[in-house]
């Protein structure tokens, strides 16, 4: 009757003495009679963030979005080497000139893209400039290739293209506008201010939003009333009118940057009302909890408890939220621009690109100058995917 | 109950309504130069001499020597009394500028938010019940596309196409020749055939908006067990959508009122811009513009007053009609 027993287990004490006192050396293991499979310990044991990671990657739209997103964010940290030309070079002689095609074939020859030469009248009656493609004239686009000088990050000095015309020749895929630029160079340029201005001003009003609102949150009495109002009157000013005071009160003599700072920061100023209301009512629930009456008898002090043991609770949720908002920043600045009063030239973004196609004849008779529009259009809706699906993600109940 | 909520809510409302008019009336003083100056400046690029004995006068009348305090209390108090000020630009008491063109204003908002409503209430309801039908995903890419495209931008592509397509030439709210004439059979008409455009084009973010909201909020509604056990006793579908689940997901559209009543006054300025409507936005964007700070400072606070108003109506509308909402209301932790 030998059983076969661990060595590390007495033997039994004889019938009627008591139980000696007994701790397992080996470690706790409450699947030991049931061993978890690969699978499930997979599941069991991934972080949120990784849970998240698997819900988010079921989501096509959204991941695709998200790609594309940080594609487009990569490509305004090298938009001097993407664009064909420096984007404030001006070509007199091809005002408002049409977007030009890349061809492939010539006279049913393969040639490789290039681009034909263009002729240029002006119609004495109407005074419009007309282009004509000129089929004798033949430019190769040259690639990986020296074209107009650039101060690469306003530093180091560079000439080197993605792609340029082919000598002599000119390579104005979208057209030129009124001072025959290259609409196709400002709108890489552009990406760089318009996607930068939604971050920053995410930035501000998502540091604004989580202090206010968990200060609010967590203190609530007095400080959470006035708050509250403060909120309320924030959001009972209609938008752009408040927009357009305050960066009327933008002095002019302020630098380009400076106003392009100033707007970022008039923006966030306006937002962050949502987000504060989403981390206070978060935290009015939340602060009740055990976990945290346990962090205050450890003596936490309060910061330290909003922002170490709660604010993280919600966090994803919150980063949600922020990306669905970065579009109305974005649309912000594209409206400001396009009254005039957000930012000025030099600085180039979508929205004062737009400026230039305000009136209906232009759009008429230079329909290229609205292109602005559709990267505008697409990285909104990128965003607005690529937030359904965070939000999604976030969310432990969906 | 009730009575003492509402009742706080107003007197709350009071303290709220006064640091937003500091607030406006701040901003308005923030640019370094006033009205004045800045209307000498542009008859002195025209090169006209400005009458400056008037604007003297002006300036005295209006209590620009005066301290910036005691002019923010005369504007308020006049503000109460119904004195909204007066237009430097228009020469005219502000409350004549803006009477001019609220009730177009009123006409536009109100058909957009009506079209707004029909039009989003069906397809959101559809997208709901089919989720993740091809219906389904068209009608949201629609109502996403909606909200991507930027309002004033959508305008200019409908007048491009317009102009393109119909050769018609779009813009304004009515033929030029019913410009200040009184109201008349054909001029109604006239309003009418020009309305259609900037409704659509104002709705459209508009009904991208509530399609996601009414949506989302269905769905979270059709996952419940009551509708589950609704629909397992045997009651239609039809009917078990429009007892239960519909109304809950009503919450939302109640809480929506806030926002609308605003924007019915303000219009949607931009598109109006574009579109060279006789509403109120543009005037309230010239209004900034050129500093004529009582008709925009007064416009401003009469909008942040509707908010406020609409917000309180809301809450209210939504204590009445959800119960639980009604039994939390006055306790506060």
């Amino acid at each position: 009757m030998s059983m076969p027993v661990s060595p590390d287990v007495p033997a039994l004490p004889p019938p009627g003495a008591p139980l000696a006192h007994y701790v397992a050396t080996g470690p706790f293991d409450p699947n030991a009679m049931e061993p978890m499979t690969r699978q499930q310990e997979r599941v069991h044991l991934a972080s949120q963030l990784t849970l998240m990671w698997w819900k988010f990657k079921r989501h096509r739209l959204a991941l695709a979005s998200g790609i594309f997103l940080a594609v487009l964010y990569a490509s305004i940290l090298i938009c001097e080497f993407l664009a064909p030309y420096n984007y404030q070079e001006r070509h007199i002689d091809f005002i408002r000139s049409p977007p030009q095609a890349i061809h492939l074939f010539h006279e049913g020859s393969f040639v490789g893209p290039f681009t034909y030469g263009l002729n240029y009248q002006l119609d004495m009656n109407t005074l419009r400039r007309t282009y004509s493609e000129d089929t004798a004239r033949i430019y190769p686009v040259r690639f990986f290739c020296r074209g107009d000088s650039y101060q690469f990050w306003g530093l180091i000095e560079g000439n080197v293209h993605l792609m340029c015309p082919g000598e002599g020749g000119t390579l104005f895929l979208l057209g030129t506008d009124r001072l025959g630029r290259d609409m196709l160079s400002r709108l890489i340029y552009g990406a760089r201010i318009s996607l930068t201005i939604g971050l920053i001003g995410i930035a501000v009003s998502f540091s604004l939003g989580v202090v206010i609102g968990g200060l609010a949150g967590y203190y609530g009495g007095l400080f959470d009333l006035v708050v509250q109002r403060a909120i309320e009157v924030v959001q009972s000013l209609p938008h752009i009118p408040l927009w357009l005071a305050l960066s009327s009160i933008m002095p002019p003599s302020w630098s380009p940057i400076l106003v392009y700072f100033g707007i970022t920061v008039i923006l966030g100023l306006m937002d962050w009302t949502g987000l504060a209301r989403a981390v206070r009512s978060k935290l009015l629930s939340l602060r009740e909890d055990d976990y945290v009456v346990a962090a205050q008898l450890m003596g936490a002090r309060t910061p330290r408890i909003v922002f170490r043991h709660l604010v993280p609770g919600f966090m994803s949720h919150l980063i949600a939220m922020a990306t669905i908002a970065i579009p109305s920043m974005i649309l912000g600045e594209t409206a400001l621009s396009f009254l005039g009063l957000g930012l000025r030239p030099p600085i180039t973004s979508w929205g004062v690109m737009l400026n230039e196609a305000q009136n209906i004849n232009i759009v008429v008779l230079y329909p290229w100058l609205i292109l602005p529009v559709v990267p505008v259009i697409v990285v909104i809706l990128a965003f607005n995917f690529l937030g359904d699906g965070l939000r999604d993600a976030a969310d432990p109940y969906r | 109950m009730l009575l003492r909520y509402i009742l706080r809510r107003i007197l709350l409302m009071i303290p709220t309504l006064l640091v937003t008019s500091a607030l406006i009336f701040t901003v308005m003083e923030l640019p370094p130069s006033d009205y004045f100056e800045t209307y000498v400046a542009e008859m002195a690029a025209q090169g006209e001499k400005a009458d400056t004995s008037r604007i003297e006068f002006l300036r005295r009348e209006y209590g620009f020597d005066k301290p910036i305090i005691e002019r923010y209390f005369l504007w308020i108090t006049g503000f109460v009394q119904g004195d909204f000020g007066y237009s430097f630009e228009y020469e005219m008491p502000v409350r004549d500028v803006v009477g001019e063109r609220l009730a177009l204003t009123v006409l536009v908002s109100v058909c957009t938010i009506l079209m707004t409503w029909i039009v989003a209430f069906p397809i959101g309801i559809y997208s709901a019940t089919h989720q993740y039908s091809w219906g389904d995903y068209g009608l949201t890419f629609l109502g996403l596309l909606g909200i991507a495209i930027p309002h004033f931008l959508l305008a200019l592509i409908f007048m491009y196409f317009a102009n393109v397509w119909f050769g018609l030439s779009i813009g304004g709210l009515m033929d030029p020749v019913y410009f200040n004439q009184p109201m008349s059979w054909e001029k109604a008409q006239s309003i009418l055939a020009h309305l259609w455009i900037p409704v659509i084009i104002i709705g459209a973010g508009g009904t991208g908006t509530m399609v996601r909201a009414i949506r989302a909020n269905l769905l979270d509604e059709l996952q419940k067990q009551y509708y589950v056990t609704a629909k397992a006793k045997g009651l239609p579908p039809g009917k078990a959508l429009r007892k239960y689940p519909l109304r809950m997901s009503l919450n939302f559209f109640v809480s929506h009122i806030g926002d609308v009543l605003p924007s019915i006054v303000s219009g949607s300025e931009l598109t109006a811009v574009v579109l060279s409507l006789q509403t109120t936005g543009p005037l309230l964007l010239r209004a900034l513009q050129s500093q004529d700070m009582y008709l925009a400072g007064s416009f401003l606070l009469f909008l942040s007053c509707l908010t406020v108003v609409g917000v309180l109506i809301s809450d209210i509308a939504l204590a009445f009609l959800d119960p639980r909402i009604r039994l939390q209301g006055g306790s506060t932790k």
